[in-house]
């Protein structure tokens, strides 16, 4: 097994384009060290992206923020300008795993280790977070809704890095929210993820909203009826019993020993329900 | 393939060693430096028994590659106590009788260190789920945050 640490992105691209066995990216190993260790996956080259400084960089960037895919969970939670902007996709990335996990995992690696449960993707795809790609054809953009396909599957190409997500500037009156279930109180696996981000006028009206579900169907799920459940309401009972309806509805989940396919479609529409909740009451304190 | 030829700093010493690709940084402090004091609980992330600090940063050794830590600073538990004299951490553990078996032990210490050293008086709240990522299968939890806490004191107190 071989590893490198190229310095730049094109280096980087030319070394996973360029790769005859199964090559993978090192970000935080948190996930990818794991998987090797269990024999799940056997890569022949190992290319740690940490060296290179745009997947390492927290920036201001038209308005928005541009996050690098392998910046940490601990680093995330120090940045006090990135958490008033969006505290919940600071929230979410913080959620995964321990003290420990937190100094390495990196928000690229949850996105790209393609886990249903992932925490942080919810948050990301109600903030209507940007995924910058650098491949063998240059740079794309995804929205990072469509960025999983499926479990561990990717819409990434052979060679494809995810350098960066972008989150787009902030109206006034808007933030974001992330809650989970699980059935302990820290380092497990999300059985519900529900991520909601709002703007809102001065009347306290809902002028714009996003939400996103994770764990109840193969991928995350953008879930726009459960927006347009909210938009325009001030989230009184009867918006928030829509918002209920519309985010159960979109669940396809799984049945297992850790949530029923029932307990999942009605914790989804609590937690969503909550989140919004949460993050209205951010948005009227900005 | 031939192994890696690492520099790194580990306690303070600039230290070389030679690696595989697989080894991880557990396996290398362990197996190559002789450094047995952080443990192997798991190898998957789980446990906190493999805890050292990585340029400043609590993460768990098992899960950072040998190679990866070429020109950083590593700091393990054999570097807590300054020769004879224990880290008042140390101290406090001995006295409140927060180990049994002691394998949870050393990742425990340097958890905890790394959480005095950004929050010198943290609430019992903040210590337990700081160190929700360290395991202890004998002691208790209760022993380990008393002994935190009155060692918060005495560190605040210099
Ligand atoms: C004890 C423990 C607890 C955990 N708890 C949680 C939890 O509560 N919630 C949760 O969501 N996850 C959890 N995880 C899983 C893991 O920590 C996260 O998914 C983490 O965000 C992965 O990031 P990483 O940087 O460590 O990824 P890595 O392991 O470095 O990479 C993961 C995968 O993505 C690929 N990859 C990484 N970065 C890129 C990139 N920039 N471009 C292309 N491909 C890339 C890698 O090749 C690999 O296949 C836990 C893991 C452990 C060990
Ligand atoms: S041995 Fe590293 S966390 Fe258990
Ligand atoms: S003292 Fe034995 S595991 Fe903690």
């Amino acid at each position: 097994m071989r590893y490198e640490a190229p310095e730049s992105l094109e280096g980087a691209v030319a070394l996973l384009a360029g790769a005859t066995g199964e090559a993978r990216v090192l970000a935080g190993g948190t996930d990818l060290l794991v998987q090797m260790r269990a024999d799940i996956v056997d890569p022949e080259l190992i290319v740690d992206i940490k060296k290179i400084a745009e997947t390492r960089a927290v920036t201001e960037e038209q308005g928005g923020w541009r996050i690098g895919a392998a910046v940490t969970g601990a680093e995330l939670k120090e940045h006090a300008r990135l958490k008033q902007a969006w505290p919940g996709v600071v929230e979410a990335a913080n959620l995964i795993g321990s003290t420990q996990v937190q100094g390495r995992a990196t928000l690229g690696g949850n996105l790209c280790n393609g886990s249903p449960a992932a925490d942080s993707v919810p948050a990301l795809i109600a903030a209507g977070a940007v995924a910058t790609l650098a491949g063998p054809q240059g740079k794309r953009d995804l929205p990072v809704e469509d960025v999983m396909l499926g479990p561990r599957k990717l819409a990434l190409r052979k060679g494809e890095i995810l350098v960066s997500f972008l989150l787009p500037p902030r109206p006034p009156r808007s933030s974001d929210a992330y809650l989970r279930f699980i059935p302990r109180t820290e380092m497990d696996i999300a059985v519900v993820g529900a991520g909601v981000s709002v703007t809102i006028d001065g009347a306290g009206t809902i002028t714009a909203a996003r939400v996103s579900l994770g764990a109840v169907a193969a991928r995350v799920l953008l879930v726009p009826e459960a927006a347009r459940a909210i938009v325009g309401s001030r989230l009184d009972a009867a918006a928030q019993q829509r918002l209920e309806t519309a985010a159960r509805a979109a669940c396809q989940p799984i049945d297992d020993k850790r949530g029923t396919t029932e307990f999942r479609i009605d914790v989804a529409g609590v937690l969503t329900r909550r989140a919004a909740l949460i993050a209205l009451d951010r948005a009227r304190a900005n | 393939m031939a192994k890696h030829h690492i520099e790194t700093t580990v306690n303070g010493d600039e230290i070389e060693f030679l690696c595989e690709t697989e080894e991880t940084l557990l396996d290398v402090l362990r197996d190559t430096l002789h450094l047995t004091g952080s443990k192997e609980g798991c190898a998957s992330g789980d446990c906190g028994a493999c805890s050292v600090m990585l340029d400043g940063r609590l993460v768990c050794s098992c899960l950072v590659l040998g190679c990866e830590v070429g020109g950083r600073r590593v700091e393990t538990i054999e570097g807590m106590a300054k020769g004879e004299k224990l880290h008042p951490l140390q101290q406090r553990f001995l006295e409140h009788a927060a180990l049994q078996c002691g394998i949870c032990t050393p990742g425990f210490l340097v958890a905890s260190k790394a959480l005095l050293e950004r929050t010198p008086d943290p609430t019992e709240h903040e210590i337990r789920y700081w160190l929700a990522g360290n395991l202890c299968r004998c002691t208790g939890y209760d022993k380990i945050v008393s002994a935190v806490m009155d060692a918060a004191v005495t560190m605040r107190k210099g």
